[in-house]
């Protein structure tokens, strides 16, 4: 049994309050699945995200361009988000390590339910903070309070007034 | 979920704080009753988003409500659930547990020894589902492995069972429940999450009638189901419900895109979208004032509850009294393992004189109230043969717990000698007119 993935809420807050673009390998076209409600989300929230599939490179994912590779992504990404199974993260993380100066990035995030270990200890050794088997979607959302409007159990207990804030 | 921060604070403090932060716009302190039906959207993409389920938010209160998400959260957090359900009643709850995974032809496994009223739903009314109920002596857990058929999809069992005494083995029936590839659903009403933590011991999924001691007063009727997060629905077929694309919401499948919150969000998105057995947000506000208190509530009907039983054992009039705290209980060694903090408030006790007896004692009482509830601040009487367990054959009765002769009390926080006195008179009083009648 692997080692539980221990991730604090200050860390987390840290991430999705630091990165302004995201590249997501393995966005798909298809609005009902996960990838694009993740996507369509995170455009809600204000990030800039790129989506990365080979397979849907040339087409337009929620009004943005697909490309096929992370080299490809016009301009910096502060965070790749994984939506791929485990054994194919190994070789997205060395794109990101290989492109992590040229780039900037500075996260790797991979999806619920991927995990490489290997992969993750290759990218920290390289400077770059992974979390995996989360979803920042369901982060923003648990440390914003909207996790809770659906009976989720967010585990943050604060009495302090939460700010408002006006887009 | 951060598994960080996973019991970063207290029972007693989630109790109070759970789901219930200052509101942010006012900075109400207290948690805000929204009245309110309906919710204003952004814009028309932000409307498609949250009815596709592709963003948090409130459409319509039937699917939810400020307030019900609020006490949803504070159960999911008592119980270590990763989400809660909260709906119209704990009947209600039991229909929501199931719906997302029952079709017409499935079947599950519960205890013979369910509240009456559980055993009527699920023997009458969830046939007309096609769902069919195998009741059995969960006391003996091979009895659970026979009657699994490959068409079972859950076992259901009462933590503490409704009326009284009798402790389930959680341990030992959620190894067989996963065995067979099968959630272990677990009624946790009489136990609360303070006495009894069912996620602890394997269980899947925990269904409430908060009508009871969550909301404490007797003020209103609700219900919840918790999921743990914990099971996998795709380890096998058995529940396409959650793994095969929704019609409903264009070919979704819930536990690929929402994992861990697949139950949960199916229960709202589908089941109360469609099923409307919604909570009205004014009593979600009054169990969530009641479980502020919890813990003080159950420490104090414990005491009180394991005194009267004492007091009843010792009674002439008395045959024998059911309670999982008393040495004599054959549940003893399970309460101390599953309710360390105390085995309950509810019990049963048999009067010398059966049927008429029983009757007569609930009628005698002055202090006890009787009616057909529990959970109450104030001392409850009922004579279950006569009433609660009044649709159930004679045998259903006595597996049940719910003899001719039997009474149940759920104690409440009264002066426990004021109980005493109470009960003590309206045995002498039945004894003596059951004796001018034998004249």
């Amino acid at each position: 049994m692997a080692e539980e993935l221990i991730y604090s809420d200050p860390q987390l807050r840290g991430i999705l309050g630091r990165v302004r673009t995201i590249a997501m390998v393995g966005a798909s076209p298809n609005w009902n699945r996960p990838s694009y409600f993740v996507m369509k989300y995170l455009l809600e929230k204000g990030y800039g995200v790129v989506p990365v599939n080979p397979r849907a490179a040339g087409q337009e994912i929620l009004g943005i361009p697909c490309v096929a590779t992370l080299a490809e992504v016009p301009g910096a990404i502060d965070m790749v988000d994984v939506f791929r199974a485990g054994e194919a993260a190994g070789a997205i993380v060395d794109e990101a390590i290989a492109l992590r100066e040229t780039k900037g990035i500075a996260v790797v995030w991979m999806q619920i339910g991927v995990r490489n270990d290997a992969a993750a200890a290759r990218a920290e050794a390289a400077g770059i903070e992974v979390v995996m088997d989360h979803c920042p979607k369901i982060e923003y959302g648990r440390l914003n309070s909207e996790l809770s409007w659906g009976g989720f159990n967010s585990r943050i207990i604060s009495s302090r007034r939460r700010k408002v804030h006006i887009r | 979920m951060s598994k960080t921060d996973k019991n970063q604070f207290g029972f007693e403090t989630r109790m109070i704080h759970a789901g219930t932060p200052p509101e942010p716009i006012t900075g109400a302190r207290q948690t805000p009753i929204f009245q309110n039906t309906s919710y204003v959207f952004h814009d028309a993409d932000h409307a498609a988003s949250l009815f596709n389920l592709q963003t948090f938010g409130f459409i319509y209160s039937r699917l939810t409500n400020p307030t019900v998400a609020a006490l949803e959260e504070r159960i999911a957090s008592l119980e270590n659930g990763r989400g809660a359900t909260c709906c119209a009643s704990g009947h209600a709850a039991q229909i929501l547990a199931f719906f997302p995974f029952m079709e017409p032809g499935d079947a599950f496994i519960a205890s013979n020894r369910l509240y009456g009223g559980s055993i009527t739903q699920f023997g009458k009314t969830f046939k007309k589902f096609g769902w069919q109920v195998h009741f059995v002596d969960v006391d003996d857990p091979e009895n659970v492995r026979q009657a699994l058929t490959p068409n079972c999809k859950a076992i259901f069992v009462e933590s503490l069972a409704n009326p009284g005494g009798v402790v389930s083995d959680l341990e030992t029936l959620a190894d067989i429940a996963h065995e067979a590839g099968v959630p272990l659903i677990v009624d946790n009403t009489m136990a609360t999450p303070y006495l009894c933590q069912p996620f602890e011991w394997g269980a899947d999924l925990v269904v409430h009638s908060m009508t009871k001691f969550l909301s404490g007063n007797g003020t209103s009727v609700g219900g919840c189901v918790v999921d743990s997060g914990t099971f996998d629905w795709s380890q096998n077929d058995k529940f396409a419900g959650l793994t095969e694309p929704e019609p409903a919401y264009h070919g979704l499948r819930f536990y690929e895109t929402f994992g861990d919150m697949a139950f949960t969000t199916h229960a709202h998105a589908v089941g109360l979208r469609d099923l409307g057995a919604t909570l009205a947000p004014m009593n979600a506000f009054q169990t969530l004032l009641g479980v502020e208190t919890l813990s003080l509530r159950m420490d104090r009907h414990c005491a009180n509850a394991l005194e009267v039983a004492h007091f009843l054992e010792g009674h002439d009039l008395v045959d024998w009294v059911s309670h999982a705290g008393l040495d004599s209980s054959p549940y003893r060694a399970l309460a101390k393992k599953y309710l360390p903090g105390g085995a309950g408030a509810v019990f049963t006790f048999g009067v010398k004189g059966g049927y008429e007896m029983g009757v007569k004692v609930v009628e005698s009482c002055e202090l006890f109230s009787h009616l057909a509830n529990i959970g109450d601040t104030r001392s409850l009487i009922l004579h279950p043969a006569s009433t609660t367990h009044r649709q159930l054959s004679d045998e259903q009765r006595t597996a049940a717990g719910a003899g001719p002769e039997v009474i149940r009390v759920s104690i409440g926080l009264e002066t426990v000698g004021d109980l005493l006195a109470d009960l003590d008179q309206a045995l002498q009083l039945a004894a003596k007119s059951g004796k001018h009648a034998a004249e």
